[in-house]
């Protein structure tokens, strides 16, 4: 009895010490050297997997930053500088810290500025509608108002406002991925520098059509008038084909800009009221931005 | 009366309600409207250049603006009169591009245009003056895909086209303009595919006709008699038998391999319309500057067939056939089943404009959607052999590499699918930007090679 025991345990021994060993050489044979940094770094990143960085997964973000020479071209904008520096760190290598963004919509034509001409009924897909025509609107630049963009959010950053019909950041939450950039066919969302108290200067409108064509589909198109580019004293804005653009680099947040749009095409957001009110009509004109500010959801709780 | 002995394509398929109510309705002319809009994209490929600036007083069939590339169509003016301007305007791509712009005054013609309505039988000119003069002429496929026909007369190097099939089939509903030319201008067509043959060097012609069209059939049948080479094809009526592929399919029984030309079966197709269009510009040395446009709907006081002016606006078409009907809820070009609704009704009419359907708003609303039951009809109707419920999902999540591989290229486009879905689903409307996104994916990695 005790023999058939002794034979078992030496038959089993034999067999588990030759497939440890057949194991070992296999093991050897066939091993794939990862660099052990790849998951320190892939530890030390959000996990969001987000493709903000522009590589599938953050997991790919971190070979890549393994891998390059230098970090000068790699950013997680979910992390930030201080992922960046921690990724840094680990990999011994230098990092320039970048300026923290923030997605903002280039679109002021809510149902009340930008009258809906007719009735589109087919698939609730911006792609899709703007692949068609030019939307229940006239204006063939502005938002659509079907949401790729919210649907495409994945921080909960972004939500349609059923009363104007255009969708909203919500800045606390936006880290600047791009997907709804991405999302967006009519590049109308664009990240831009991210500025104290998360104030907000920028043109509301991406419309190339000239001023008085524009004007007849939205109230508050920008009308390419040149009056802001003359009022810049810091040479930030510029124009494209009567469009102006604000250059969120070199913008000093000053708001001359806007005290002289006529169409209040320009956004001040998150900044204090106005003092000097000397004209009524420059009061109806603040007024009126600061209303149509209702496209930011901090400006609320900062008035 | 639908009869089985006939012949067409065997996969897929729908018989949509026919419609046809202005068949019996002869083409009448109407005169040029004060101002005319010439859309600069009127033909698939790059937008032609204008030759003429603001300003420029025109006659009739003078050349306007010029294709550019390969694959790119001439414009000619339709009316004599004074370009105004040259700008952006709405047409039926549903946005605004660049147009020429010419105000009516006259009707004075290019002189070397024959207007005579005789018929001019002698073809003169070699297989190359031919195919020169269509590409002068401007002349694009005329049923709906605006492909510069110039290109199609062209045999590219090793292959071989032994057969012409000409494209009578109309399958759409409602649509009736290529029923009345080929009853009304059949000697003229006869020459036309004698042209056509001549610049394809093929022997054979065959014009398909379904068989609901059955005065065109025996007219036509009675003139290819005559001309050698040249026969008809009934055909039973399906939809969307005027597809290429299919008619390909239908008449000769072979298959356009997926992602290739009817050329690599030796086959080249061109619709009557085309046809009529060749004939005029090598016979008679006019451009393709009107068209017949089908101009109907259930509640039109008088559904009609017009020869119109390019660049006529729709409303002008509307106010001739007895204005817009109360119920009206969409403006067509086009049929029902491929036609695209247009929100504006200046928009002209152009190359490719083979109808304008009006449908009452009862009729034209869109159904919910609800969830995909898996009947597989959508499969079962599709002529291609695809898998529709199966591609919308792929688009409408973004999976373009997925939809390239289920073959998103290879759809058509003829709305069987959306037609049939029980549940109502969006089928081409995802599938279509599923195509779009994979040709643009297509592309890219063409230029990166």
């Amino acid at each position: 009895m005790s023999q058939v025991v002794l034979y078992t345990i030496i038959t089993l021994s034999t067999v588990g010490v030759v497939s440890a060993i057949i194991l070992y050489f296999t093991a050897q044979k066939f091993k794939v050297y990862e660099d052990p940094r790849i998951d320190q770094v892939d530890e030390a990143l959000p996990h969001a997997n987000c493709g903000g960085c522009g590589f599938p997964g953050c997991r790919s973000f971190a070979e890549a930053c393994v891998k390059a020479e230098t970090l000068d071209d790699l950013f997680c904008p979910v992390g930030g500088n201080e992922t960046m520096a921690g990724v840094a760190h680990i990999l011994g290598k230098e990092v320039v810290e970048a300026e923290p963004r923030v997605a903002v919509v280039r679109c002021q034509g809510s149902f009340e500025y930008r009258p809906r001409t007719n009735h589109y009924e087919g698939v609730s897909s911006c792609a899709v509608e703007h692949s068609l025509y030019t939307g229940d609107t006239d204006c063939p630049y502005g938002c659509l108002g079907q949401g790729d963009c919210v649907e495409a959010c994945a921080f909960d950053a972004m939500y349609m406002d059923e009363e104007t019909g255009l969708p909203v950041i919500i800045d606390a939450k936006c880290v600047a991925c791009g997907a709804c950039v991405e999302a967006c066919p009519r590049d109308i969302i664009e990240l831009r520098k991210r500025n104290k108290k998360d104030r907000k200067i920028f043109v509301s409108c991406v419309n190339h059509d000239k001023g008085g064509i524009a004007k007849q589909y939205c109230s508050v198109a920008c009308i390419g008038c040149t009056k802001c580019v003359k009022e810049c004293r810091y040479d930030a804005i510029s124009m494209d084909t009567y469009l102006a653009f604000i250059d969120s680099d070199k913008c000093v947040l000053c708001r001359k800009c806007v005290t002289v749009c006529p169409t209040v095409s320009i956004l001040e957001i998150n900044f204090p009221p106005r003092r000097i009110k000397t004209e009524a009509v420059a009061a109806e004109k603040t007024s009126l931005t600061r209303e149509s500010g209702k496209i930011s959801d901090n400006s609320d709780s900062l008035k | 009366m639908q009869n089985t002995k006939y012949r067409t394509f065997p996969r897929g398929g729908i018989h949509p309600p026919e419609w046809k109510l202005s068949a019996g309705e002869p083409i009448k002319e109407i005169s040029a409207p004060a101002r005319v809009i010439i859309p600069l994209t009127q033909h698939l490929g790059a937008p032609a250049v204008p030759v003429v600036e603001r300003g420029t007083a025109v006659v009739t069939g003078q050349l306007l603006a010029q294709g550019q590339g390969f694959v790119s169509a001439n414009i000619h003016t339709p009316v004599s009169g004074k370009v105004i301007k040259i700008d952006a305007a709405i047409d039926a791509s549903g946005y605004k591009r660049t147009a020429i712009i010419i105000d009516v005054d006259g009707d004075e013609w290019d002189s070397t245009i024959d207007r005579s309505p005789s018929l001019n039988k002698n073809i003169r000119d070699s297989r190359e003056e031919i195919i020169r003069k269509v590409q002068d002429a401007g002349i694009v496929g005329m049923g709906g895909a605006t492909f510069p026909t110039h290109v199609k007369l062209r045999v590219p190097k090793g292959k071989k086209a032994d057969m012409l099939i000409i494209n009578g089939v109309e399958c759409e509903p409602f649509l009736t303009a290529d029923h009345r030319l080929m009853l009304e201008k059949g000697n003229e067509l006869m020459i036309g595919v004698r042209l056509i043959m001549k610049a394809l060097e093929v022997k054979n012609a065959v014009i398909g006709i379904e068989e609901n069209k059955d005065d065109a059939i025996e007219y036509l049948s009675g003139l290819a008699e005559k001309q050698p080479g040249i026969s008809v094809q009934t055909l039973k009526v399906k939809y969307p038998q005027g597809g290429e592929k299919q008619l390909i399919k239908a008449v000769t029984g072979r298959e356009v391999p997926g992602g290739g030309l009817p050329v690599d079966v030796g086959v080249v197709v061109h619709n009557v319309g085309t046809t009529f269009a060749v004939y005029e510009a090598v016979q008679k040395n006019k451009p393709l500057i009107e068209r017949i446009v089908t101009v109907t709907g259930r509640s039109l006081s008088t559904p009609s067939n017009f020869l119109v002016r390019i660049g006529t606006p729709v409303s002008k078409l509307i106010d001739a056939a007895g204005g817009l009907p109360e119920d009206t809820g969409k403006v067509v070009l086009g049929g029902p089943m491929m036609g695209k609704a247009i929100n504006n009704l200046d928009i002209p009419v152009t190359k490719g404009t083979s109808g304008v359907l009006f449908l009452p708003a009862d009729e034209s609303h869109r159904e919910k959607a609800d969830p995909c039951i898996r009947c597989s009809k959508c499969i079962s109707v599709c002529p291609m052999g695809l898998e529709p419920y199966l591609l919308m999902p792929l688009a409408e999540y973004k999976l373009w590499d997925k939809a390239e591989k289920e073959k998103v290229m290879d759809c058509i486009e003829c709305g069987s699918c959306s037609y049939t879905c029980p549940a109502h689903r969006p089928l081409l409307d995802y599938i279509r930007l599923g195509k779009m996104q994979v040709g643009q994916l297509i592309r890219k990695r063409k230029q990166t090679v």
